[in-house]
């Protein structure tokens, strides 16, 4: 198998997926405000995404459900993005700050 | 005697194949590249940025996946919608000293590092080393099959993914108004 063929194994994707997933978690865990953590969510969605798909491409017997999944990935990733960023936007104004370290308020 | 045919027999670097796979090794790159900058700069517009490089990179990836649909559609709502919609929360909820770094613990990057690499390295290992069964298909999964396929078995989710993106507008309104001090 060469390098330039990489393009026809389901391995390679699941690696990148697992990568991105990996980045995902990184961002996560390491940011200080509320929307890098939001990003790094993102992320996370899309290495979900990628290994939906690449099993959809080479596995599975109809290759239309696995787009459709990507698609309602893609919606609900939408959805919250919005209720995230307007979540933020309203801790934003009662804080005047997006570090999760200021709004301990919120602790049970 | 050695053998006059290589252990790897690939395309060669300049045929059409190789061309290919040249493109995908360049989406690989993008994808991997903007994915760093997005969990790791210091700047919250640098991190966008870096998403957007990412997602463009990902719907490369889906296009050689044989759905240039999903790659439009991620094109269209990822680097489209969902990045406007953080540049926007970034200009109007970051404050301008955010780069300063809050007194978090100095173990919070490296045990991080080792999680995230623990976590994805599990995962290739686990993708490698397993044997996934492979169906023959049923049919080729173009734009025209996705579209009956949502207008017939799957349009009851389709109607449900337009309500929860509906909810989610207005409940993104109402949380984020600025309320009267009564």
């Amino acid at each position: 198998m060469s390098v330039l063929t990489l393009y026809n194994n389901l391995s390679t994707f699941l690696i990148l997926g697992a990568i991105l997933f990996g980045m995902g978690v990184y961002g996560i865990v390491t940011r200080k405000t509320f929307i890098g953590m939001l990003i790094a969510a993102e992320l996370l969605l899309a290495g979900a995404s990628v290994n939906f798909m690449a099993f959809n491409r080479f596995n599975a017997p109809d290759p239309v459900v696995g787009q459709i999944f990507a698609l309602f990935i893609m919606a609900i990733a939408a959805a919250e993005a919005a209720i995230g960023l307007s979540i933020v936007i309203a801790v934003y104004y009662h804080y005047k700050s997006i570090d999760p370290e200021d709004t301990v308020q919120l602790k049970g | 005697m050695i053998s006059s045919t290589p252990l790897t027999a690939g395309p060669a670097l300049f045929s059409v194949d190789g061309l290919v796979g040249i493109i995908f090794l360049v989406m690989i790159a993008v994808t991997v590249i903007g994915g760093y900058i997005a969990c790791n700069s210091q700047r919250l517009v640098r991190a966008v940025a870096g998403l957007i490089v990412c997602f463009v990179g990902v719907a490369g990836l889906y296009y050689f996946l044989n759905s240039p649909f999903v790659a439009m559609m991620q094109v269209l709502i990822y680097v489209g919608a969902v990045a406007v919609t953080i540049s926007f929360a970034i200009m109007l909820a970051a404050p301008a000293d955010q780069e300063k770094m809050s007194q978090s613990s100095i173990l919070a990057g490296p045990l991080g590092f080792c999680t995230a690499a623990l976590l994805a390295g599990g995962f290739s290992v686990l993708a490698i080393k397993t044997q996934w069964p492979v169906m023959d298909k049923i049919n080729d999964g173009s734009v025209k099959k996705i579209g009956i396929q949502l207008l017939t078995n799957y349009s009851m989710v389709f109607e449900l993914i337009s309500i929860v993106l509906l909810i989610a507008i207005l409940g993104a309104l109402v949380i984020a108004r600025v309320r009267r001090e009564n």
